[in-house]
């Protein structure tokens, strides 16, 4: 059976096993590797795509629950990088290795969509779910807070 | 996907411009994050090469390779930062193109902080010749002398006569010329972009899912391997039922991996691969077969039993390595502590992922988050039986290394695969893979002994390690610490102690074990951080100044002075010397800048702890605070650096706040226990890394300005930032932690 949702604003039909994680499906199925592979146990965010516009962790969400759904990956937050938050993340050179930072754009785009401005306690609460191994969450907070539109 | 087909030269040129570049990496950007998209193809036909380093085109743009491997240092920024310099050229018309592994490159192992300590002069020789070719060729076009001329802003200009020419317009003539093999470097007053904190190159694909890691691979008719390996180093497969794995949708082969070698080298560790045609379904079909595994010689290696041994070995005299003065004093006071640290991974947030392909004439080509690419080449030819000239190692970007991407045994395994099934193939290694498998930071236990005067001065100090050497991977025998080891913040302590005595006990391994972010200078920075600080307290005196006192006055230390061997992170000590005064500089500036001895409200607590490693020196002061519960946190850390000239002064504070964060992982958090041979923990719940919510609410980071040779910057951050926390954590609550980590004594 196909299952078909829109991914990143175009429809797809995958033909996959249901139980197959979205991650991998978007990965190897739809080939839009942005998206990426931490610790298939939602342990460490780097999986985190967008579904009807909330956040999820595409590794242990099968992707049966796409089907009819509205995905969007790093690839399809925007066709440039001119999202607030991407800007926001290459004018303050949060990125090292850059590997958790889809993930961590996701999950910071949903926290802005839910709560436009942010405090500390809120963004550690949101983006607590992501791990960064280079350790940039001192400019992950900065930037946050910039693309919320407010000086940090 | 057909940017990941080995492209032609031609090929190249004519793909060059377009978006996302390729597996050859080149990439187009403008100044700043915003790197530019060429609208149009360029319209290259001839270009001239000055050196390995630098291509440049008779389109005007000026192609520099990058040979070292970026896993988030910011090297591929630094390096374009000194030969763009040197050859002055223009940030918005260059492009990096990523370098196979090849020795004709030198030194592609980006390991030891060594990308700019070591390479400085090269890379500077690169663009300076470059550069001076572009001169010899304007000045034979315009018939004068090349000393007339001068090189500014991507071209070429005489004074006297008002003419200048664009580089791209000087390929023809400089084709023509010998090349050049030395050049003058710029004076330090006129660089333009070296120690500018130039934006990363990298931003655009970092932030728009466009960077390309070793996991992002995919070549046409591709299979996925998923490996199931024997938990002890050295086990064997005696039998596995593969039936219900097969029987797994997608499932394509089973296929037993070549035996491990004893020593383990970078060969493949054994084991039964699943191929699938995705990653789910060979992940799938792997957790459905049924191994027995012969566990080996290592199959009952038991961390709790192997702690006691090893603090048993530093508890009795063993070699010495260091002696100064006399060995046993009389002294009025005598302090002795033992410390404890655990097994470590490196835990890259993308782990091992290698693709190969094996080609009809043999030969092989690979995609490899490899932090060493000549090794790798080495290594598939070596396990494939072919000559390293048939292999082709294509380095991606890494999604973190931390040491375990030095070694390629995840690149084997891939290369082999790819033979054994006639099919491109990709590797990935899960994080259970990552975490159980790996090359490990030893595990360590220290013995410290002090003699103090009435004053509490310290007269002599003895001081005792044991861990399993990284030499046993490579070699049978190996019972104790190598001597590149014991560099490694014990040979070159800076104490001003008249009478200094330093040993290694024995110590067999029973893990695979490699290299970590700063090595052994993690726990040897701890122990002595830790002792000093317990020295200054029993002798009621403020801890940073009894650091100070300790270290003693401005001078070098050299270790053979006291019958060391000492090897000094491979560099000349006139050149890097251990020195003490620079030692003490950071220390004081860390001290200052966190208000060292001000008022601290009841349950907080500063603790310092200043360290050098990789020529380079760093102070790291820590706040903590223990609430009610007895849970501690760190409220902000300040560390500085002096690391000498610096290239990237952006990407040096970001790799301190980002030592800050891994050295908090490893203080608070890290450990891996074993059982029965093998690694328990598996995942980032039982093996934790620090997250934002654990993150200091302020990071402070210092760079000292410095003329002096450039020293490492990605690991010296590391080392003193657990002393510093268990420092502080005794100035809050008086609990001397001399163990790590710290959650194991409640305290997280």
């Amino acid at each position: 059976m196909a299952i078909e949702f829109e991914l990143n604003g175009e429809n797809v039909s995958l033909d996959v096993d249901p139980t197959m994680p979205l991650l991998w499906a978007i990965r190897d199925i739809a080939g839009l590797t942005g998206t990426k592979f931490g610790c298939g146990k939602a342990l460490c965010g780097a999986c985190t795509i967008h579904l009807n516009g909330n956040p999820l962790r595409a590794c242990v969400t099968p992707v049966s629950v796409a089907q009819g759904a509205a995905i969007t990956t790093i690839e399809g937050l925007t066709e440039d990088g001119s999202h607030p938050v991407q800007k926001a993340w290459r004018d303050l050179n949060v990125a090292q290795c850059g590997y958790c930072q889809s993930g961590q754009i996701m999950s910071a785009v949903a926290l802005l969509n839910r709560v436009p401005k942010p405090t500390d306690a809120d963004i550690d609460q949101a983006m607590s779910g992501n791990i960064c191994r280079c350790g940039t969450y001192k400019r992950i907070r900065k930037a946050i807070h910039q693309a919320a539109g407010e000086e940090s | 996907m057909s940017e990941l087909r080995k492209i032609s030269r031609r090929e190249f040129l004519r793909r060059t411009g377009q978006a996302g570049g390729g597996l050859v990496l080149a990439l187009t950007f403008g100044t700043g994050c915003s790197p530019k998209e060429t609208a149009i193809a360029p319209v290259a036909t001839a270009s001239v090469s000055p050196n390995v380093y630098v291509n440049i085109r008779n389109d005007g743009i000026v192609e520099i390779v990058c040979h070292r491997s970026e896993m988030g240092q910011g090297i591929r920024t630094s390096l374009l930062q000194v030969i763009a310099d040197e050859l002055e050229a223009d940030w918005d018309r260059i492009e990096i193109v990523q370098a196979v592994g090849h020795e004709k490159y030198g030194d592609q192992n980006t390991d030891g902080s060594t990308s700019i300590r070591n390479h400085f002069d090269l890379l500077r020789n690169a663009g300076a010749t470059a550069r001076d070719m572009m001169i010899a060729a304007a000045a034979t076009n315009w018939n004068v002398a090349a000393d007339e001329c001068v090189a500014r802003e991507h071209a070429v200009h005489h004074e006297a006569s008002g003419q200048s020419a664009d580089y791209g317009e000087l390929v023809d003539t400089a084709s023509e010329l010998p090349q050049p093999e030395a050049a003058a470097f710029k004076a330090r007053e006129d660089y333009r972009y070296i120690g500018k904190p130039m934006d990363t190159v990298d931003g655009l694909a970092f932030t728009t899912g466009g960077a390309m890691y070793g996991i992002d691979t995919v070549l046409p008719d591709m299979l996925y391997a998923s490996i199931e390996r024997c938990p002890a180093v050295g086990g064997t497969v005696t039998s596995y039922d593969d039936t219900a794995a097969k029987a797994v949708s997608g499932v394509v082969d089973v296929l037993k991996m070549p035996e491990p070698t004893s020593p383990p080298l970078f060969n493949i560790k054994g084991g039964v691969a699943v191929l699938g045609s995705n990653t789910w379904s060979a992940a799938e079909g792997r957790k459905a077969l049924a191994i027995e595994w012969n566990l080996g010689a290592n199959g009952t290696h038991d961390s709790a039993s192997y702690k006691d041994a090893l603090i048993a070995s530093v508890s009795e005299p063993g070699t010495g390595v260091l002696s100064r003065g006399e060995r046993d004093v009389e002294t009025a006071n005598q302090h002795e502590a033992i410390y404890y640290t655990p097994y470590l991974a490196q835990a890259p947030m993308e782990p091992p992922a290698a693709t190969a392909r094996v080609n009809e004439d043999g030969s092989c080509e690979v995609w490899a988050c490899t932090q060493d690419p000549q090794n790798a080449r080495n290594t598939v030819a070596q396990t494939l039986g072919i000559d390293k000239e048939q292999v082709t190692i294509n380095v991606t970007l890494l999604g973190g290394g931390f040491g375990r991407k030095s070694k390629p045994d995840f690149i084997a395994e891939a290369a082999w695969l790819a033979r054994e099934t006639g099919r491109p193939v990709k590797v990935t290694w899960s994080r259970e893979d990552d975490i159980r498998h790996g090359y490990f930071h030893s595990v360590a236990a220290q013995y410290y002994r002090a003699g103090t005067d009435a004053e509490g001065n310290a007269q002599s100090w003895l001081q005792r390690t044991a861990f399993p050497s990284i030499g046993s991977t490579f070699a049978p025998n190996v019972t104790g610490p190598g001597s590149f080891e014991i560099d490694l913040g014990v040979l070159d302590a800076p104490w001003n102690v008249p009478n200094m005595h330093m040993e290694t006990c024995e110590a067999e391994a029973h893990l695979r074990i490699g290299w970590l972010r700063s090595v052994c200078n993690v726990f040897h920075a701890f122990g002595a951080s830790s002792f000093v600080d317990e020295l200054a307290h029993a002798a009621n005196s403020d801890p940073k100044d009894y650091l100070l006192e300790l270290i003693g006055p401005d001078r070098h230390i050299n270790p053979a002075d006291d019958g060391a061997e000492y090897g000094n992170y491979g560099n000349d000590l006139a050149i890097h010397p251990v020195d003490t005064g620079r030692l003490r500089a950071v220390t004081e500036k860390a001290a200052d800048m966190a208000g060292w001895g001000r008022e601290l409200p009841d349950g907080h607590g500063l603790g310092i702890a200043s360290h050098r490693s990789f020529s380079a020196y760093v102070a790291v002061v820590a706040e903590v605070s223990v609430n009610e519960q007895g849970k501690m946190n760190v409220d902000k850390l300040w560390c500085v650096i002096d690391a000498g000239t610096v290239i990237n002064p952006d990407r040096v504070h970001a790799q301190l706040e980002g030592a800050g964060i891994f050295g908090m992982s490893l203080a608070l958090h890290g450990e891996l226990t074993t059982a029965d041979g093998g690694v328990v923990e598996g995942n980032f719940d039982s093996y934790p890394m620090v997250r934002i919510n654990e993150a200091p609410t302020e990071i402070h980071t210092h760079i000292m300005q410095s003329d002096a040779p450039p020293g490492g910057v990605g690991e010296p951050g590391v080392p003193p930032v657990a002393p510093a926390i268990t420092n502080a954590l005794f100035a809050a609550s008086g609990q001397r932690v001399r163990e790590l980590p710290l959650r194991n004594a409640g305290l997280t």
